[in-house]
């Protein structure tokens, strides 16, 4: 199973988004789904060390990890956390270009399946293409 | 003379206590084009890096750097901690075990640091960055390496300083401040600004002996 990871500079946008992508996605405890947000002292930031130790913990339960950030130092951080990886672990990991929500939601459905990583994240990256409305 | 790792360590009590001198300065820099929050990130940064590092014997730059590396960021939140980290963990990879370096030494270690924040922010000279300073500064000392070391370092912080300037009619192409397009031309970039700071502190590091 490919396992999910939400990346954002807000703790509780990364537990909103999580919960959003975990219960809405009909995922439910079969995809491994976690967020992580917020720096050090728990304010708004990221952490390099967070996202490391998470990792850390899903890799060992999961084929493979999607990582998906919000913007700017999240995207730097979760690069720097994976090149903080052992080789053969960074290969099972992937740096999502999708927006985060929608991002995480497709990630989860796609993976729910048991789709291989790079079928996960291929899912996520169509979200950039769902259409909310004409403007 | 060769650059040793007192001086390393001396070099970061320096950077320390320019950025704890300097953070509103770079914290109104960063108002300008970003969140605000650079001065006050770095500072937080060096503080906990001279706790961990303050007191402890080091018997080459590899030791010292890694512990620098890995403080600033799990420490500093913004895009200045993965930015810096990597920085100083590919700048302590390439010198080791080493515990004394030339110029030409540093330069090549300066040269896989900058390397290292090039990839991670996927940044070219000219996008108003760190790379900025860092890259004419590493021009410098390694063109003048093989002649007097204090004049090649002289040389850097000198070209870093223009660097910096340069970075004021820039267009940002990364980071926070990309987001302002147009309205990011006419301010001087923090991170090159801190940049200058750090090679200005190995400097004088080095010329204090």
């Amino acid at each position: 199973m490919i396992g999910i990871m939400v990346v954002s500079h807000s703790a509780d946008a990364a537990k909103g988004i999580r919960d959003i992508a975990a219960g809405m996605s009909g995922a439910g405890d079969d995809v491994p789904i976690v967020g992580v947000g917020g720096n050090d002292t728990g304010g708004l930031g990221v952490s390099v060390g967070k996202i490391f130790d998470a990792l850390s913990e899903i890799l060992p339960k999961s084929d493979g990890v999607l990582i998906v950030p919000d913007l700017g130092s999240s995207i730097l951080s979760s690069r720097t956390a994976v090149g903080l990886l052992p080789p053969e672990d960074a290969a099972r990991v992937i740096i999502s270009d999708a927006p985060i929500l929608e991002g995480a939601m497709m990630a989860a459905v796609e993976a729910s399946g048991g789709s291989d990583l790079a079928a996960v994240a291929n899912s996520a990256k169509e979200a950039r293409d769902l259409q909310k409305s004409d403007h | 003379m060769a650059f040793t790792v007192k001086m390393a360590i001396a070099a970061m009590e320096k950077f320390n206590a320019v950025i704890e001198e300097k953070k509103e300065y770079l914290t109104d820099l960063d108002s300008a084009i970003g969140d605000a929050d650079h001065g006050i990130n770095m500072n937080r940064g060096m503080k906990r890096i001279m706790e961990k590092v303050r007191g402890k014997e080091y018997a080459d730059f590899g030791g010292i750097f890694r512990d620098v590396a890995m403080t600033i960021m799990s420490v500093v939140g913004g895009s200045a901690g993965p930015l810096y980290g990597t920085f100083f963990m590919k700048f302590g990879q390439k010198l080791g075990t080493k515990s004394e370096a030339s110029a030409g030494e540093m330069a090549d270690a300066l040269q896989e640091g900058l390397a290292g924040v090039m990839s991670l922010g996927k940044s070219a000279p000219g996008d108003k960055t760190m790379v900025d300073s860092l890259e004419p500064a590493l021009r410098a000392l390694k063109e003048s390496a093989d002649g007097d070391e204090a004049a090649a370092w002289n040389k850097a912080v000198a070209e870093a300083e223009k660097g910096v300037e340069a970075t004021i009619p820039m267009l940002a192409r990364r980071g926070r401040s990309s987001y302002l397009g147009e309205r990011s031309i006419g301010h001087q970039d923090p991170g090159a600004t801190s940049s200058l700071y750090l090679i200005s502190c190995f400097r004088d590091a080095f010329l204090e002996g």
